[in-house]
Parts: C-alpha cells; structure tokens; sequence
C-alpha cells in the first residue's frame, strides 16, 4: 500500500457555502377544502357548519366536537372584524405583502372562527383590535388561500401597491373545479461541512485524497468523518491516499432520469481506494459495461487541472487499470 | 411497570451561531462522554437511543441519520428518531423502559438555528392547505397570541418585561446560557417594539445547541446516580392546529397534561416558554403558586436550541433532584406554534 500518514496541520475554518432548497408541493384537497378554494376563484367565501352550530372559516375538514366529516357549506360575508393582530416591520420572503404590514386573526361575518392573513396599513398606529376589514382579492383568482390577496380597512377606497404574483396552478381541464393547490418552498441555509469534510474537501482542490484514521478502530474513511460510526470519536490522524483501488460492487444504469449526464448503458461502483477501509459511490467507464467485476482494479481519470476546486467531481470517473483482479477474500468485509 | 429515573444530563453552549454542522456531530461527541462520565456507563451499556431533530431545521433530508456517527453505532443499535423536541424522544423512550424492554436509554436532540432563517422555517409547521402558503412567522403568531392576553386583561406588557428580567437575571448563574443580564422590567419596557406587541426581550434567541439525557428503570438507576430523578408521571397533549379556532390566551393542553401528570407540590419548575407572556399562561395552565421557582436555569429566553431546549427543560429540572436541592420538580415542553403540542412531566427524587 502506498498510503502515506502525517499529523494533522493547524485547523482552518470549516468550509460554508449558502444552500438554497426549493420544492413546489402539490397537495389534493378532497371536498371541502377544495369547495373553500373553488369559491375563492369566484371571489366569494364559504364555511363549514359544525354539529354545535358554528361556522368554521376558513372550513375544516373534520368537526372539532365530534370528529365527524363536515359537510354543510355556509356562505360568509368579505367584511369581518380583527379579533388580534402583531406588526411586521420587515416583511419576509414569501409573505402576502413585501412593504411592512399586520397579521390578524380576522372574523368574517357569518363565522364564529376567525382565519389568519395579513392586513395592509401603512403602520401599526393604523390598526386597533375590532376595526372592520374586508378582502383584497387578487387580481386573478386561481382557487388557493392567495386569492385573498390580503385585507384592507373597510372603507379603504383605493387600493394602493403592488401584490404578489399569484402561486402556480396545477393542470387542469377548463372548468373543472380546483383539486390540487401548489405552494412553492423556497428555504435558503448556510451549509457547513465539518472539519474533517473540510479538510478533505480542500485537498481534493489540490488532487489530493485525503482520508483519517479512527484514533481508536484505525479504520481509515474517505471522506472523512465527523465522527467514526463504530466508536463515537472524530476521526484526526490524517492519510493521503493513492487514486487506485477496486471496485467493490457495481450495477450498471439502464434507466434515463431527469438531470442524467451520461447516456446509459454506464456503470456506477463502489470504489474502495488502496488503504481506504469504507468505499465511495463513483463512475466506471473506459471499457464496456459488461466488463465490469468485483474486485476489478480501477485508477482515477482525472479532469484537467485547471477545473480542480473542491469537488470528487475533480474525477471523472475511475478506469481499469488492467492489473489482476483482486480476490474476493481481501474485499469481502468491505461490501 | 417499570418506573423510569433520570440519571445523568449534559447540554452544550447556547450560542447564537456554531461553525458545526446541522447534523449535530460536533456538538454531540463531548455531551455523550460527559453523560457516559456521570453514570458510569459505556455506548454498549445502553438499551435505547432516541433522539428529536428536524430536517427543515437542518435544511437536507434524514439529517438524523449522520448525527448517529457520533453514537459510535456499531454493533448496529436500537435507535429511533422523532420529528419533534427531544422531549417526546425521552417519551418514546420513557415507554420503552415502562414495558420492560430495555433498562437503560439515552435520549439527545439537536438543531443549528443559525443554518436557515428560523422563524421562516418554523411557518412550515403550520396547516399546509391555508396556512403556510402565506409564511406566517412564528413571531407574529406569538405577536397575535400576546396582544390577545394584554387587551383581555389577563397579562401586561410590564408583566411580560418582568418574565425577561427575572429569566435574563437567573441566567446570570448559568454558564452556558447564550444571554444574560440586569436590567430591570421598566429599562426593558423603554426599549422598542420589535413585532409589536412584542419587544426583543419578550422572544428567545436563535440558538445552536443540544442536550443529551440518560434514563433508566429504577431499580437500575440507583446504581447509577446518588439520588435518581424518578418520573412519577408523564403527559403530552395538543391543541387544535386550527389558530383561529383555539383559545390562544389558554393553553388547554398544558392544562390538561399537568392534571394528569399530577404536579401538586413541585418546588419549581423549568418551562418551556419561547415568549414570555407564554410563561403565564403555562403558570396559570399548571396552576403553579407564587411559591415554585420558575426556569431558576433562565428557561428557554436565555437560549433556545430547537428541539433540544424542551428536553433540556427535563434535564434542568432533574439536575435540581440529582444534586440534591430540590425534591419535587416540575418540567414542561413545547412544540409547535403558540404552544400547540406540550408535554408535561414531574419528578421526584427518592432517599
């Protein structure tokens, strides 16, 4: 084995990079929601009678009392009155008005629940509990709670500022009622790799493999980890690792999927490097697909130095080396 | 049935921003040696592990899962998971000692608040059909549930400035609160409005942190700690997810998860209230007297790790009973907007 071993130089900060996670959720409604975002497309609102008589706006699917299924609609009025409100002075993403606004719990007429939405006032000095509020409709209704755009004071007469754009609908034919509501979720973080992660992240910047022995079980990882899974301890002797090694185990991908990079047939393989004792996820290629085998010696093929940052992508993938396979016995506890 | 003793409790530094990871590796490492230190048991000695975190929390799915390379899981383990405060994993664990399937469990949670923007990701809590969609903030549902109380009569914004001054005052003593200080309610009150009805001192801060909690049966427990803290009764209830159907200046689940954990007679008690007109409603919910000493640690307005500071809170309460100053105790935890999930759980200790 080539692997080479040396102390651990002086910490760096851990690497961090913003991570922005974004996802559409489509959701079915069933019938009552899906009633409640109907009417909202014709601008008109509807509540849920319960079996004690009071009027759920927005409705709910099930009654609090008795946990049977709703099913008597009860029109309500768009004016209501603002049973408790808080001011936010700095809006944020995502939210029904991006200059500084309310939060209510407002009570519609005809309604004994009151529903959450955002009320526009210049300023909190604006606002009492009890005032009188009605709808802001949307400029073009699609069938989701955004339809309700936000509520203005009563006797607002001009509606001033812009609104939002509306959510995305999701497909259906003309006419047919509203069964499936789409809300965006966009979430931005800042994403940390720890120090181990990091410390092999900015070899591999270098084309180094950087792995780290287990203080303990002397197992080498690559990456490395934070801590190793056997004995609870960050992992800290440091190992420079060569880029050959075997390929564990493999399949080989058929199937085309959304984003894929390479035309399939292709082979994805463990890929256990020489003096590594847990093997990573990499590409085989530079011979056919059916040549692949266990125990199968690979070396790197590496990108041109010059696209090198901190990425196993800096590999393109692994390729045969044509030495004599291994034998199973040497790799049979690393599958 | 087994009853079920805590016997060993360790929690990190509250810190407002940690260069570790969102999966809690870091953090956990130290906090499982110390309560391995306390008890005198190993990673092979204990029966369960169940832990409480969150993915939107962490911003990456089955983020959990890394955080148990920090157990040191192998040979494989038995472990579960919820997605929730830590406390409700001590619940899950709790019961597994009940029936006698395991002696010993070790609960931990964990979150790195400062990864995303957290009162955002906490609107994702919230009904997915007519809510969310609008990210409504977890500070301005509080903001509405404040107000609610003031204009009934039932607290004032002094009352509110008093929680944050005698919290931030007790936090003083405690050394891995994340904020701490001395001044009293009407210099607080000067202060500005920062989600009106709500000043910056009536919000906890957005904290890193975990905690980890060793739990055993009690007839394994007294070899384990000097004076265990034995749970003598346990409960979680949840409100309505509805906000606008809830009576928001009660809170009926607490109220009915302390009648049936039976807190008669605490000495204090550690609550998990994120804003501090909620510690009056939890007080009046568990109908705590004038006589039980509140958050003595400086409760969760001191520092609040999402979903480790409820289990904290437990922590909290039992090292007052495994250190011998108090007898009876009570802890609470919360989950959810404006308290709508909470758990209630009462300790003794037994000589």
């Amino acid at each position: 084995m080539t692997a080479s071993t040396n102390p651990v130089p002086a910490a760096q900060p851990p690497l961090s990079a913003p991570l922005e996670v974004g996802f559409d959720y489509t959701r079915s409604l069933g019938p009552v929601l899906g009633r409640f975002v109907d009417g909202l497309r014709e601008r008109r609102i509807e509540g849920a009678r319960g079996s004690d008589g009071r009027v759920h706006v927005p409705p709910v699917e099930y009654d609090p009392v008795t946990a049977r299924p709703l099913t008597e609609f009860v029109p309500v009025a768009e004016v209501g009155t603002v049973v408790s409100w808080s001011w936010i002075a700095e809006p944020l993403a995502g939210q029904p008005l991006a200059r500084p606004f309310a939060w209510a719990l407002i009570r519609l007429d005809g309604a004994d629940t009151a529903m959450l939405h955002a009320i526009d006032v210049p300023g909190p000095e604006h606002l009492r509990t009890g005032m009188r509020v009605r709808v802001r409709w949307a400029a073009e209704p699609v069938g989701h709670i955004r339809d309700i755009a936000c509520f203005v004071p009563e006797d607002t007469r001009h509606e001033p500022g812009p609104l939002p754009a509306p959510p995305p609908v999701a497909e259906r034919a003309d006419g047919e009622p509203v069964g499936t509501v789409i809300t965006p979720i966009h979430l931005r973080y800042q994403h940390s790799a720890s120090p181990e992660e990091s410390r092999y992240l900015r070899a591999l910047e270098q084309g180094r493999l950087l792995g780290q022995r287990c203080p303990e079980c002397r197992k080498v990882y690559i990456p490395p980890r934070g801590a190793c899974p056997t004995d609870g301890v960050p992992t800290t002797e440091e190992v420079e690792l060569p880029d050959t090694g075997i390929v564990t185990t493999f399949c080989i991908v058929n199937v085309p999927f959304l984003g894929q990079r390479i035309k399939p047939p292709y082979v994805a393989a463990y890929i256990l490097l020489d003096g590594a004792d847990i093997a990573f996820l990499h590409l085989v290629l530079g011979c056919a697909a059916e040549e692949v085998r266990m125990g199968m010696r690979v070396r790197a093929a590496w990108k041109p130095r010059e696209q090198w940052w901190t990425t196993l992508e800096n590999i393109e993938y692994f390729e045969p080396t044509g030495e004599p396979d291994a034998a199973y016995e040497s790799f049979a506890h690393h599958l | 049935m087994n009853e079920v003793a805590v016997v060993g409790f360790a929690q990190g530094h509250n810190v407002r921003r940690s260069e570790g990871t969102t999966n809690g590796v870091e953090m956990l490492v130290p906090l499982l040696a110390e309560v391995f230190e306390q008890t005198s048991l190993s990673k092979e000695d204990i029966g369960f592990w169940c832990s409480g975190s969150s993915d939107y929390l962490a911003g990456r799915a089955f983020s959990f899962i890394a955080a148990v390379d920090a157990l040191g899981a192998f040979p494989p383990i038995h472990e579960s998971h919820v997605e929730m405060d830590a406390a409700w994993a001590l619940y899950e664990a709790w019961l597994k000692i009940r029936t006698g399937e395991v002696d010993t469990a070790l609960v931990y949670g964990f979150g790195k608040s400062s990864a995303g923007q957290l009162r955002r990701v906490l609107a994702l809590q919230l009904d997915p059909y007519l809510v969310a969609p609008l990210w409504p903030d977890s500070i301005s549902i509080a903001g509405i549930q404040a107000r609610m109380g003031i204009e009934a009569g039932l607290w004032s914004e002094r009352e509110m400035a008093e929680v944050a001054a005698r919290s931030l005052a007790d936090a003083r003593e405690n050394p891995l609160a994340q904020r701490s200080g001395a001044e009293d309610a009407a210099t607080l009150l000067e202060r500005p409005m920062f989600a009106d009805p709500l000043r910056k001192h009536d919000i906890a801060p957005v904290t890193d942190g975990a905690a980890v909690l060793v739990l055993a049966a009690a007839d394994r427990a007294a070899e384990l700690a000097d004076r265990p803290a034995v749970i003598t009764g346990i409960e979680h209830r949840v409100d309505s997810p509805t906000l606008g159907a809830r009576e928001l200046t009660r809170s009926p689940s607490t109220e009915a998860a302390g009648a049936a954990a039976g807190g008669d007679g605490v000495q204090l008690a550690e609550l998990h209230a994120p804003f501090t007109h909620q510690e009056i409603i939890l007080r009046n919910a568990l109908g705590l007297g004038e006589n039980v000493r509140v958050n003595p640690s400086g409760g969760v307005l001191a520092g609040n790790p999402m979903f480790a500071a409820g289990l904290a809170r437990i922590g909290e309460a039992a090292g007052q009973i495994l250190l011998g100053n108090a007898d009876r105790v009570l802890a609470h935890a919360t989950s959810g907007p404006a308290l709508q999930q909470n758990l209630v759980a009462v300790l003794e200790g037994r000589d």
